[in-house]
């Protein structure tokens, strides 16, 4: 929900905090994910991920968030599909070119990145193309499994 | 100026130390050299001397010649089509590749088709969205961005290999650029996106429409700050207007045009409003040759392709130097292996 979205970019920092925990949590219980199994797991967490980050952020199941990179306000959501925004198009008021109604998903992540503390600086680094394959799968899961992986190797080393 | 290696018209210029592409663009912009770009509105025609007599225009006055793809998601003859007529004839293109109408595969597909062809420079852009233009039922596929486009072509050169890994077994020569539009909003945001761009594998910059002087100035001195200007050339976006009438639409219709109350007002009152809108263009290239960071200017002067030659010569930013034209240095080369139009039905 646009309200709702743009709610999420004003509280930038918060939900920056909340996700860094987060995102701790699901890694550190990577040996459940995979004793459980993250094909299993796959289906419900990605229906979870995508009702709340779909409140939150109109989120479009990318399947490689970089919300973290983007302000807190989903690139998904631009017209474009532009991953490293804004676009030249954007109007003098800051709303979108395609779709006048809308402020830029760009301009929002620019005014979410300047309120996070990682966020800040990582929206200056330059986010590689979709892979469409992962559309629809769950990012979390992705993190949990990437990021997990190798800390076990090293355990185990 | 004439390179002492001059090659035959069409082939590629030998490619010197320091360089990436075979072309004249690049030539002039290391060079130091206050380097001229003119866009070429493709013809809706398959008559391909349609396309060189648009060129011809340009004869003498500018460096490269960009080709537009699809701009304003309007419906034209293909930039590659038109940079692989062009450098027949030895004219230096610039080739622009919209993210908007073709995915990865397709475009990695044009840029070895393009250098095959001896298109050295080439424009990587995200593109208009479909609803400005006269398909607006047509599908935007917007698989890449500008960013992982440019990082695509840099990686096809450089290291080459497709996005996929898979090799290229002779690399694309060629010279990579992007837009800017330091006139669009946010303004604060502008200069970090060149740095991105230039990371991504930006070498040259052509900028929108440029109206506004002193925005210009304050976007260039952030882009110093960052230290850019020695990693990109800038060639600044210029354009006449024709009338008050057509910047006033031109600022409400055309995305990304930003053109100051002052200036509409000027062309309002003057008599001969098409004489002052070259004479405006005129005076904000001469104003931006004087800026540190800037390398050249790129004319955008639709459907009024006739005044660059004024602009040009007016402004006086050559000095004397005369860009490359087929029969520059004695005759035109042969274009007798075109074929010509097919007029009739079989």
């Amino acid at each position: 929900m646009y309200a709702v979205r743009r709610w999420s970019v004003r509280h930038a920092r918060g939900l920056e905090i909340f996700y860094q925990g987060f995102e701790r949590a699901m890694v550190a219980l990577h040996p459940l994910w995979k004793a459980i199994g993250y094909q299993r797991l796959e289906k419900p967490v990605a229906v979870v991920e995508k009702a709340v980050k779909g409140l939150l952020f109109d989120c479009q199941m990318c399947g490689q968030c970089a919300l973290s990179s983007t302000g807190m306000s989903c690139a998904m959501n631009c017209p474009k599909t532009i991953r490293n925004g804004p676009c030249g198009g954007v109007r003098a008021n800051g709303h979108c070119e395609v779709k006048p109604e809308m402020r830029c998903v760009w301009v929002e992540a620019f005014e979410g990145s300047q309120r996070m503390q990682a966020g800040r600086e990582a929206i200056k680094v330059v986010q590689f193309a979709v892979d469409v394959r992962l559309k629809g799968s769950s990012s979390w899961l992705r993190v949990a499994r990437e990021k997990g992986q190798p800390a076990k190797q090293e355990a185990t080393a | 100026m004439r390179f002492d290696d001059e090659p035959v018209p069409g082939y590629p210029l030998p490619i010197l130390p320091g360089h990436t592409s075979p072309g004249r663009l690049e030539r002039v912009l290391r060079g130091g050299g206050f380097a001229i770009t003119a866009e070429l509105e493709p013809p809706d025609s398959a008559d391909p001397s349609e396309v060189y007599r648009r060129a011809k225009v340009f004869d003498g006055y500018v460096d490269a010649i960009n080709a537009t793809d699809g701009s304003g998601a309007n419906c034209h003859m293909s930039s590659l089509a038109v940079c692989a007529l062009l450098t027949r004839v030895g004219y230096a293109p610039v080739m622009q590749i919209s993210c908007r109408d073709k995915n990865r595969i397709a475009i990695q597909g044009d840029i070895l088709g393009g250098a095959a062809m001896g298109v050295c420079n080439m424009l990587c852009l995200s593109g208009d969205g479909v609803q400005s233009g006269d398909h607006p039922q047509a599908k935007p596929v917007f698989d890449l961005d500008c960013m992982s486009l440019l990082e695509i072509g840099r990686d096809m050169r450089d290291e080459r290999r497709f996005q996929s890994g898979r090799k290229v077994s002779f690399a694309p020569r060629v010279f990579f650029g992007a837009a800017a539009n330091p006139f669009g909003q946010p303004f604060d945001w502008r200069a970090q996106r060149l740095a991105k761009k230039v990371a991504a594998g930006a070498q040259f910059i052509q900028t929108q429409y440029c109206y506004d002087v002193p925005r210009l100035r304050t976007f260039m001195k952030e882009v110093e700050d960052l230290g850019l200007l020695d990693k990109v050339f800038i060639l600044v976006g210029v354009g006449p207007m024709r009338s008050a009438k057509v910047a006033e639409w031109m600022r409400s219709n055309v995305p990304g045009v930003h053109i100051p109350d002052a200036v509409i007002k000027r062309m309002a009152g003057a008599e001969k409003p098409a004489a002052e809108g070259r004479k405006i263009c005129t005076e904000i290239v001469q104003e931006v040759k004087e800026m540190k960071g800037v390398a050249g200017v790129h004319i955008m002067a639709y459907r009024q392709e006739d005044s660059v030659p004024e602009i040009v010569t007016n402004s006086g930013v050559l000095q004397g130097r005369v860009p490359w034209y087929p029969g520059r240095d004695g005759a035109a080369p042969e274009v007798a292996h075109i074929p010509p139009p097919v007029l009739a039905a079989v």
